[in-house]
């Protein structure tokens, strides 16, 4: 099998006040159908099982994220579409990754309304993206062809980090 | 910058929406028994109020779902 | 001068700044207004029109005199040098109205930022801090805004409660959920309490900015509640002399001596109409300020202030002021007309306080007149969610604007669903209050009694508006220009609308003010534009191969948000000559281009096939699996909307493409229909257009290439015909190949995973096949007469236009457009249709130049290009009734010379399709 290649590249972004970090290749399914009880039905939640996170999108959508390989689609009913490669994984973890995400995000991430499990599709950096707040970490699953972009804007915001604010 | 009212995600940001215009313009059952006048009037004429308004919304950046909703048009209050 | 001591300033921090050339000293806390009286400085700009000399006016953003152009650290126009924090090393000069912009880029960073509250705070004076405190204290998130880098609002200029203003300033500090803004000017309120400020976060700094950090940064703060504390601003009267520098609001001599340590003159007398300025008399009275007389226009004077020491002349006026380029005298009037001259170089004028109504207006509220205030203030119906609370609601006193403030963040914090909590707010004992007088304008001389001071609008000037019959403050203030500068009228709006109706005998309520719109203070471009330019402006879209294309020399087109592959020029190759070389590489042999950024949409479902039928103009759902379609998809108007193939995977699903830029609009447009109009279709939609990467192999050679690759496929002629797909292994890899061809010869669409993308890409370029970009795929598509939707249609053309009738079903009982096209408008022979164009002499046509004959404009040139297959030039357009005039010459103008052009059919190579099965 010849190397596969993901939109960064696996690009990391040295440890500091936030580590930005692709995790490429995970599983994606787009799954589309009426709700059951199987799927997380309130907006904006997402519910976990095992390795597997499905994420809800919309009354009839949900996406479940899981790891290389996972699954396919025959492991879904309804409409469903294997998406793994249409939009790339980037992990921000630190205790600034709230303040990074508002430079770019008019969404409200505060833990009391965005706890962990929350996810919303939203813009940061005028690209279209899913945030979803896990236990250590904020994933942001942004197109692939808005990686690059979403990347550099990541790392040109966080130099706000890399120092101390003034008091 | 409104926040309009997502049935299913809540109050956004208007730039997560897409304009839909007037609410409640049905697509013809038969088209071809229109006369051209008919035909025009549903492709061209909408209703332009000062005040009350029914119109469409969809969530585009969010869970991509077209809702109705009434906004006044001067204050840019939205009821329902 | 400085006083000897007092003040908010730290003397052990001196810093030295250059002003009109002239070195001075001030210490940390210092404005550069403050310093700059401190160091006896009296004019400080010169007026725009009249050129007269202006000194400090104001103590605060109000200011509308004291304009500085800051020429180092970096230049920045007119600031008002009230609003600048001194710093060491600063540079700044007095202007004349104008400032002048940076020949050089600004190096620093700016940035924005988005914030939610349940209560926002702006101001933070007494009202504003006591609203905080509760709401701090009852646990909502909590956003303080003030303008000035410390907490305290008016106490900071009246000395009074600052031991109060410390510990909430701390305790807001200390709160985790309450985050303090200072520096930060709250400057736009919109929609659902949507407040827009800038925060001026290391420009105080100086050359010690650092430089990771934003200069400026915008705050977009969505707040469930708000609490406008906003405060009030004293205005002036219109009397004659009444912009002499040492003319000064008494409120801000207060505050340069209270806060600065500054006495901004020796002798004083005060002019005023309420009791406030008895209070500013009284301190620099105290601080060593001689206070020859207060001339207090009421005619009873002040009760609450008779044992203060110092002259009061009850019904007394200002007649006139003496001084060349500053004051030197002011001669009081009595009420019996009985002149006095007093030497003075300092006169203080109080003539009421506006509240500061400006957010309170721009979130829809009305502000009305008060004849109690003698000034305009908020209704208190405001549709939107909030609180007005102290001086920015009429309360002057400080009492009144503690138990307003802490009212005020009770019910902000109860209406966000938290218990209010009550903090300890100091008791205040008030002194007894005599109403203050609606006094605008005093008798003298009318050219020199200023009303708009950065402006230079006189009495006169007013008057001369309401001559020519002008009865609306609005048309007032547009042809006198009074309000418009850049202080937008912050001390003399109110002072226009009651000089107009003492003009035109009205009352001042009824004739009401301007309307006021943001920004509420200048905000530079470069905070508003923020990390939103350059490369940063839009987002850039790049397909899986990008980095190979810039790496194998690409120069690239912009296609909506993408970067796509323009030509691949070879040493020393111009942008013709390598897109002739990748043409006839194309026709003649093989060459390869990326074609990811086409939009892909799988649609499924037990309707799919119902579905498309009614979207696109064709029959979609007798599609066998295993075949595709080219599809034109139109509006109900009948008007091209979007063109592309559709692939029929199973019995219940689909894939179609879309134009690169379309993609997102016509995923939208499938939602839209599917959900408003026919929810009873089984049918679901998504995205796919990064979950896959296409690779265009085109040119004679391509099935040889494909053999090679894709040894398990059979590519022959009947294996594989036109319009069909497979799913391969090539190079390895997990593929569907497409027989389809945008470029009239023999061709496959290789679509991989966008993780496979480059193994494949690399694979062919191994062998030696040329890349070729969006210019030769244009010349190629043109060749054969195949329209860009977007480039050669503009929403006014029909498939009929494009010559595309062939698409469209005549079977199918309806679909959207269908019933468009039986309008008579829809029918008309003289419409604009897509030919091809020749021009006769080989120039090549400018796209979009216009085509006539004997003067009419027929179209427009839409497409043109050198054709390598053709060797000579070639261009579409769309053309009145063109097809009908095929053979006949018209004409394109380019400049001045108009060109003849031969209309000819829009297919010119190969018509007959011979070349697409190779």
């Amino acid at each position: 099998m010849a190397e596969q290649n993901s939109p960064l590249g696996g690009f990391r972004f040295p440890e500091g006040p936030v580590t930005i970090a692709e995790i490429p290749f995970l599983t994606q399914i787009n799954i589309r159908k009426e709700p059951d009880s199987s799927l997380p039905l309130s907006a904006g939640t997402s519910s976990r099982s095992g390795d597997v996170d499905i994420l809800w999108l919309g009354p009839d959508e949900w996406l479940a994220v899981g790891p290389p390989g996972g699954f396919t689609e025959h492991h879904w009913e309804g409409s469903v579409v294997d998406v793994s490669a249409q939009r790339t994984t980037i992990s921000l973890r630190g205790p600034h990754v709230r303040d990074l995400l508002a430079l770019g995000c008019a969404t409200d991430l505060h833990p009391g309304v965005f706890g962990v499990g929350a996810c919303v599709q939203t813009t940061l950096a005028h690209a279209p993206v899913i945030i979803l707040r896990r236990e250590s970490e904020f994933w942001v699953l942004v197109r692939a062809s808005f990686a690059t972009h979403l990347a550099g804007w990541l790392v040109d915001a966080s130099r706000e980090f890399a120092v101390e604010a003034l008091p | 910058m409104m926040l309009i009212p997502c049935p299913w995600c809540g109050r956004r940001d208007e730039s997560e929406f897409h304009y839909g215009g007037q609410a409640g313009v049905a697509y013809p059952s038969d088209p071809s028994t229109l006369s051209d006048e008919q035909w025009a009037k549903y492709l061209f004429f909408r209703d332009n109020p000062k005040g009350a308004f029914r119109e469409r919304w969809c969530h585009t950046a969010g869970c991509r779902r077209w809702f109705n909703l009434v906004r006044d048009t001067v204050t840019n209050e939205i009821h329902a | 001068m400085r006083a000897g001591h007092g003040g908010l300033v730290d003397r052990d921090r001196p810093l030295r700044f250059l002003f009109d050339g002239v070195e001075y000293q001030g210490f940390q806390g210092d404005t550069l207004a403050s310093a700059l009286l401190a160091s006896g400085v009296r004019q400080v700009a010169t007026s725009i029109r009249l050129g007269r000399p202006r000194g400090i006016f104001a103590a605060g953003v109000e200011e509308p005199n004291a304009l500085v152009q800051i020429e180092e650290p970096f230049p920045e126009p007119m600031l008002p040098a009230t609003t600048i924090e001194l710093y060491d090393g600063l540079v700044a000069r007095g202007l004349r109205g104008r400032g002048r912009l940076a020949d050089r880029p600004d190096p620093a960073r700016y940035d924005a930022t988005h914030a939610h509250c349940d209560v926002l705070v702006i101001g933070a004076g007494p009202a504003g801090l006591a609203a905080a405190s509760v709401a701090a204290a009852s646990g909502a998130r909590t956003i303080v805004v003030d303008d000035q880098p410390r907490l305290g609002g008016s106490l900071l200029g009246t000395g009074e409660q600052l031991d109060w203003v410390e510990r909430v300033t701390a305790g807001l500090r200390a709160a985790p959920e309450v985050r303090v803004l200072t520096r930060t000017t709250a400057f736009g309120y919109y929609d659902d309490n949507h407040v827009i400020a800038v925060e001026r976060r290391t420009g105080h700094l100086g050359a010690q900015a650092p430089a990771h950090l934003s200069r400026e940064r915008i705050w977009r703060i969505r707040a469930g509640q708000v609490v406008l504390a906003t405060g009030a601003h004293e205005r002036s009267l219109a009397f004659s002399g009444n912009d002499l520098p040492g003319v000064m609001l008494a409120g801000a001599a207060r505050t340069y001596l209270r806060r600065y340590g500054v006495r901004p003159g020796n002798r004083a007398v005060v002019l005023t109409g309420n009791d406030s300025a008895y209070a500013a008399a009284r301190d620099l009275h105290a601080a060593g300020v001689e206070v020859a007389a207060i001339a207090d226009l009421r005619p009873g004077g002040s009760a609450g202030w008779a044992e203060l020491g110092i002259e009061t002349l009850p019904g007394w006026a200002v007649a006139g002021v003496s001084g060349d380029d500053h004051v030197t005298g002011v001669t009081l009037r009595g009420p019996d007309g009985t002149e006095r001259h007093v030497d003075a170089d300092l006169l203080l004028v109080s003539g009421g306080w506006n509240p500061v109504g400006a957010l309170y207006s721009q979130a829809g509220g009305r502000l009305v007149y008060d004849d109690a205030l003698a000034a305009f203030r908020p209704d208190g119906h405001c549709r939107q969610a909030l609180h007005v609370a102290g001086s920015a609601s009429g309360a002057y006193q400080l009492g009144l604007c503690l138990s307003e403030g802490a009212a005020a963040g009770r019910s902000a914090t109860r209406a966000a669903g938290f218990e209010p909590v009550e903090p300890a707010i100091p008791k205040i004992k008030e002194r007894e209050v005599t109403p203050g007088l609606a006094v605008w304008m005093l008798d003298g001389d009318e050219s020199t009694q200023f009303v708009d001071l950065q402006r230079d609008v006189t009495v006169a000037d007013i008057a001369r508006a309401t001559g020519t019959g002008m009865r609306s403050v609005e048309h007032v203030k547009r042809y006198t220009t009074a309000g418009t500068a850049h202080d937008q009228g912050k001390t003399s709006g109110t002072l226009a609308s009651g000089v107009v109706a003492e003009l035109l005998g009205v009352d001042v309520g009824e004739l009401g003010t301007t309307t006021f719109r943001p920004p509420y203070v200048p905000v530079s471009f470069a905070a508003l534009a923020g990390r939103d330019r350059g490369m940063r402006f839009d987002p850039v879209r790049v397909t899986a191969l990008h980095q190979w294309h810039e790496a194998n020399g690409a120069l690239f087109e912009n296609v909506g948000q993408w970067k796509r592959p323009w030509y691949y020029p070879r040493d020393g190759e111009d942008m013709l000559t390598a897109v002739l070389r990748e043409c006839r590489t194309a026709r003649e042999d093989v060459a390869m281009m990326d074609a990811s950024t086409l939009g892909k949409i799988d649609v499924q479902g037990a309707d799919a096939g119902e579905f498309l039928d009614r979207l696109y103009t064709n029959m979609i759902s007798t599609l066998k699996p295993g075949a595709i379609r080219y599809g034109v998809m139109c509006r109900p108007d009948g008007m091209v909307l979007d063109d592309g193939t559709v692939i029929r995977l199973t019995g219940t699903r689909f894939l179609v493409t879309t134009t690169t830029g379309n993609a997102a609009a016509i995923l939208d447009w499938m939602e839209e229909w599917l959900q408003t109009e026919w929810p009873e279709l089984r049918v679901r939609c998504t995205s796919v257009t990064e979950q896959w990467a296409t690779v265009a192999l085109v040119g004679p050679r391509s099935r040889e290439v494909l053999a090679g690759i894709a040894p398990g496929l059979d590519v022959s002629k009947d294996g594989f015909p036109f319009m069909t797909w497979r799913d391969a292994t090539v190079a390895g890899l997990d593929a569907r190949v497409c027989r389809i061809s945008f470029s009239g010869e023999l061709a496959y669409e290789i679509n991989v995973s966008w993780w496979d993308a480059l193994t494949l890409w690399e694979t062919l370029a191994a062998l030696g096949i040329t890349p070729y970009g969006t210019e030769t795929m244009h010349v190629l598509r043109a060749e054969k007469g195949y329209p860009i939707i977007g480039q050669d249609t503009d929403g006014t053309v029909t498939p009929h236009d494009l010559g595309l009738g062939w698409a469209v079903s005549k079977k199918k009982a309806d679909f959207l457009g269908k019933r468009s096209f039986s309008r008579a408008e829809n029918s008309r022979a003289d419409r604009k249709q897509l030919v091809g164009l020749l021009s006769d002499d080989g120039t090549l046509l400018t796209e979009g130049a216009a085509l006539v004959v004997d003067r009419t404009s027929l179209g427009h040139v839409t497409s043109s290009y050198h054709s390598a297959a053709l060797g000579r030039t070639f261009a579409l357009g769309l053309v009145r009734g063109g097809r009908d005039l095929v053979g006949q010459t018209i004409w394109a103008t380019l400049g001045d010379e108009p060109t003849p052009v031969t209309i000819t059919g829009s297919v010119l190579y190969d018509p007959e399709g011979a070349r697409r099965d190779g």
